[in-house]
């Protein structure tokens, strides 16, 4: 069985990998690292990889990006890694566990959170610098946050946060639970939290646009099936459910 | 120390567990010092911000153990001498926080006492106070996780206490809480401060509690366990450094305290 399952090994890896149809080798478990801003976007694609390859297992660690990133670099054990900005990923090609260049896929826009029926009359990135409002950014140092700096700077406009939280998810649940009049997040994050929150576009935004890089780790034990996850990922079913997730194609 | 030869000396059974426990402690003490980057210490530790965060942190948690002892202490005397339904439930009750992945009892205390919660929006619409992000938040997070050490602490002293002396004060004329106030709480006295430095050790380390429930801002709500986690996500040197100053700053309050604390134990 050995030397067969090396040749199969071998074409898969000749060929690239790249179709959505080469299974033949892409059995086992796969371990990605996600920025938290993927979560839904990839536990669905995961379970669509699932079913197209039989045997295949893919377990998720979802997180801020800047914080896995640091885990890649301390030896966690990581397959994939994809981030919400490049300058996280940077900080594992640098370390050079990347196998390959790290690409974008996706790329993401901020957008005004508020709760459903916006009480406080949010409108755009102004009302960030009223004392009297409860607001919540992400923390500088997680994607979300870099990224909201840089809008707000656009803007000309100095925030007044209550609270800087440690990832989107986070700023996302104080939205949601109506805790904060308005919050910075991704596009994908209103999304995703459904009619319990409202998004309000500004034009700053395009200052400030997230891309999305993944990357194959060095590490991966098995680097046929963590190749086939990020084809799979980059292939039209990841997407189309990207796509219907909100994210912006790179 | 002292180790008596012949069959005084302690048994191994005993010494060799307690020395892996030991060792087991103190690694991760020692990873912290070894990765520690000393030659920037000094900036690091005269930062405003870090001197801020480290203020904050021993304020709420000094604020948290002194609710605690205000409320905790009675509740302790009520579960070690009263008996009444629903004890049992009470005393689970205790336990909870305990139990409760901190971040959770963050995200009930926001249920609760969020101004969308289920008390928080009449504290919200009648007084016009807010808890979450403010620092009075970071106390009531503290409190919630911490204060089941101390209640346990001291029902714990309360039941090892021996209670004749309590009925001694009622036959001289003693009412209960006389009786509470000038003998049991004397005599339970090493357990409450061993209660207390419990108490406060846990709210000094919360994080999943404050920084759900009462969120993260520098100067308001930002204690150095938030601080250790936000500086982890992009300068971990950084992160290593404020975790030292804390262990540093508790292991000198709690060895200031540790004669009382062993006289208890």
């Amino acid at each position: 069985m050995k030397p067969l399952l090396a040749v199969i090994l071998a074409v898969a890896l000749l060929s690239g990998c790249g179709g959505e149809s080469s299974e033949a080798a892409t059995s086992g478990a796969v371990t990605v690292f996600a920025a938290a801003s993927l979560t839904e976007a990839f536990t669905e694609i995961a379970t669509a990889f699932e079913a197209a390859h039989p045997g295949a297992k893919v377990t998720f660690n979802f997180g801020p990006s800047s914080g896995l990133a640091e885990q890649i670099v301390q030896g966690a054990p990581a397959d994939v890694f994809a981030a919400a900005n490049t300058s996280t990923m940077d900080k594992v090609v640098a370390a050079g566990l990347s196998d390959g260049a790290a690409e974008v896929f996706v790329r993401n826009y901020l957008e005004i959170a508020v709760p459903a029926g916006n009480l406080a009359g949010i409108s755009g990135l102004a009302d960030f610098a009223k004392p009297d409002l409860k607001l919540a950014l992400c923390a500088e140092q997680v994607p979300c946050g870099a990224a909201a700096k840089k809008a707000f700077a656009a803007a000309g406009v100095r925030p007044q946060p209550d609270t800087l939280e440690q990832d989107v998810k986070a700023v996302l649940s104080k939205v949601s639970l109506g805790e904060v009049d308005a919050g910075i997040v991704y596009h994908t994050d209103v999304q995703a939290a459904g009619g319990r929150v409202a998004g309000i576009e500004f034009p700053e935004a395009e200052q400030a646009v997230n891309d999305y890089p993944m990357v194959v780790l060095k590490t991966a034990p098995n680097a046929a099936i963590a190749r086939a996850f990020v084809a799979y990922v980059r292939g039209a079913e990841g997407a189309r459910v990207l796509t219907e997730a909100g994210f912006a194609r790179p | 120390m002292i180790l008596r030869l012949g069959k005084d000396r302690p048994p191994v059974a005993l010494v060799a567990p307690a020395a892996l426990a030991t060792v087991f402690l103190a690694l991760p003490l020692v990873g912290l010092v070894a990765r520690a980057p000393w030659r920037d210490l000094g900036d690091q530790l005269t930062s405003p911000e870090v001197a801020s965060a480290l203020r904050l942190s021993l304020l709420a948690a000094t604020m948290s153990t002194v609710v605690s002892l205000l409320l905790g202490v009675p509740l302790a005397w009520v579960l070690a001498r009263l008996r009444f339904p629903g004890r049992g439930v009470v005393r689970a009750l205790v336990m909870l926080p305990l139990v409760l992945p901190p971040v959770v009892g963050g995200v009930a205390l926001l249920l609760v006492l969020g101004r969308r919660g289920l008390v928080g929006q009449w504290l919200d619409g009648w007084l016009g106070m807010s808890l979450p992000f403010t620092t009075a938040g970071v106390v009531v997070a503290e409190t919630f996780v911490a204060m089941p050490f101390l209640v346990i602490s001291v029902e714990g002293a309360l039941r090892a206490a021996d209670r004749r002396f309590e009925d001694v004060a009622a036959t001289l004329g003693a009412s209960r809480w006389v009786a509470f106030r000038r003998v049991t709480l004397p005599l339970v006295g090493p357990g409450v401060v061993a209660g207390a430095v419990l108490c406060w050790a846990r709210a000094l380390g919360e994080f999943g509690a404050t920084i759900t429930f009462a969120g993260n801002l520098p100067g308001r709500t930002q204690t150095m366990p938030l601080a250790v986690y936000i500086a982890l996500e992009s300068d971990p040197e950084a992160a290593v450094v404020l975790s030292l100053l804390l262990v540093a700053v508790s292991v000198v309050i709690l060895v200031g305290l540790r004669e009382r604390w062993i006289g208890a134990v």
